[in-house]
């Protein structure tokens, strides 16, 4: 069994090393009961940075997934248009942005995973913590000092294990949510930046987004006529009321053409 | 041949039973009866040659299978103990540096 063997003995005898003889062993219980609490609320610490992180790139997904609809929207539109050369331009910077949440969703399963795992990691120290605090002071009620060496190097030797695990997991979090901080903090700047509003957004941009821009307008008024003519089609001979003529007049107004409104 | 001759090498008298506790890093202890070890030696010596020859494709499925034949067998040792374990594995997705690491500093591997 050399593998798990080896790595039972040297993981103990690491655990262990920070394990130094008080003068009085019943000390030890302390400085270990100590260490123990500072442990257990660093877990905590660390449940909560991973779950901040997690919340970060859901929100990423959401922004992200926004634009990728509206891009979708707007192929949409200039297909109506018989404009395929800017379809396929908005379909281009949605793969891209497809290609950019589906990472973002897989940083995010991973962060969910470290989540889970710190928090069970939370509750089996918390049980060990409880149980060495019980055995703590029986220890301490029940043997002196000389009598009381054995039992506590067992107690602490045994949750020893128990915190360099923990402390590890933590420290595992924690290397992958920094990387994966990095990644989101780049995304949030091209957020930021506007880079992916170009499409859609109002302000400059390329020609084409200025043109998948303009053209959408132009079909926004026409979509909006359509609906208006369709609403008011029955209306229109048959009924007299006065609302009814205000929106016949509206719906006279049929063909502006392309004089972008906006 | 003595009849008490079940774990012979092993250091730890007070566990009980004659089974072992092994302990899954990340994951938590198992109890795990002295019967099944024999498989799991097969499976960890796997483990080991794949680290041995630094094949990260066949360390990987061979660390799962060892994992997955520690939780099969196993029985989660009580939460509320402070025993310590008889072996140790490392976790499932760690890489074979980690696993190089878990096992250097006291220079018990060569290389």
């Amino acid at each position: 069994m050399s593998l798990m063997k080896r790595m039972g003995l040297i993981f103990r005898a690491k655990a262990n090393k920070a394990l130094d003889a008080a003068e009085d062993p019943r000390e030890t219980l302390d400085y270990s009961y100590q260490r123990q609490l500072e442990l257990l609320s660093k877990v905590r610490r660390g449940v909560a940075d991973v779950a901040t992180s997690r919340k970060r790139i859901e929100l990423q997904i959401g922004q992200l997934e926004q634009q990728a609809n509206k891009l979708q929207t707007q192929a949409e539109k200039a297909l109506q248009m018989d404009r395929e050369d800017l379809a396929r331009e908005a379909l281009t910077r949605k793969s891209g942005l497809n290609g950019q949440i589906a990472d973002l969703q897989t940083q995010h399963a991973q962060l969910q995973g470290e989540e889970e795992k710190l928090v069970l990691a939370q509750q089996r120290l918390q049980a060990k913590v409880e149980a060495f605090r019980t055995r703590k002071e029986t220890i301490k009620a029940t043997y002196t000092a000389a009598e009381a060496q054995t039992r506590i190097n067992e107690a602490v030797s045994g949750i020893g294990e128990e915190m360099g695990d923990v402390g590890m997991a933590i420290q595992r979090a924690e290397d992958k949510t920094a990387t994966m901080q990095a990644r989101a903090g780049a995304i949030d700047e091209l957020i930021a930046s506007g880079a992916l509003d170009d499409v859609t957004g109002t302000g400059g941009g390329d020609d084409i987004s200025r043109q998948l821009e303009a053209m959408s307008s132009d079909s926004d008024v026409e979509m909006e006529l359509a609906r208006l003519k369709g609403l008011s089609a029955p209306q229109a001979p048959g009924q007299i009321g006065a609302g009814g003529d205000g929106l016949a007049k509206e719906t006279q107004v049929e063909q502006i053409e392309g004089e972008t409104p906006r | 041949m003595s009849a008490t001759a079940t774990d012979s090498g092993h250091d730890d008298a007070g566990k009980g039973s004659d089974g072992l506790i092994i302990r899954i890093l990340g994951e938590g202890q198992y109890d795990v009866s002295a019967d099944a070890l024999t498989h799991l030696n097969e499976l960890d010596s796997a483990v080991e040659a794949a680290i041995e020859a630094d094949d990260e494709a066949t360390f990987r499925p061979a660390l799962v299978a060892l994992l997955d034949g520690v939780r099969t067998v196993g029985v989660a040792h009580a939460a509320d103990s402070l025993d310590e374990s008889d072996l140790i594995l490392p976790p499932d997705d760690a890489s074979i540096e980690e696993v190089r690491e878990l096992l250097a500093d006291d220079g018990l591997i060569p290389g």
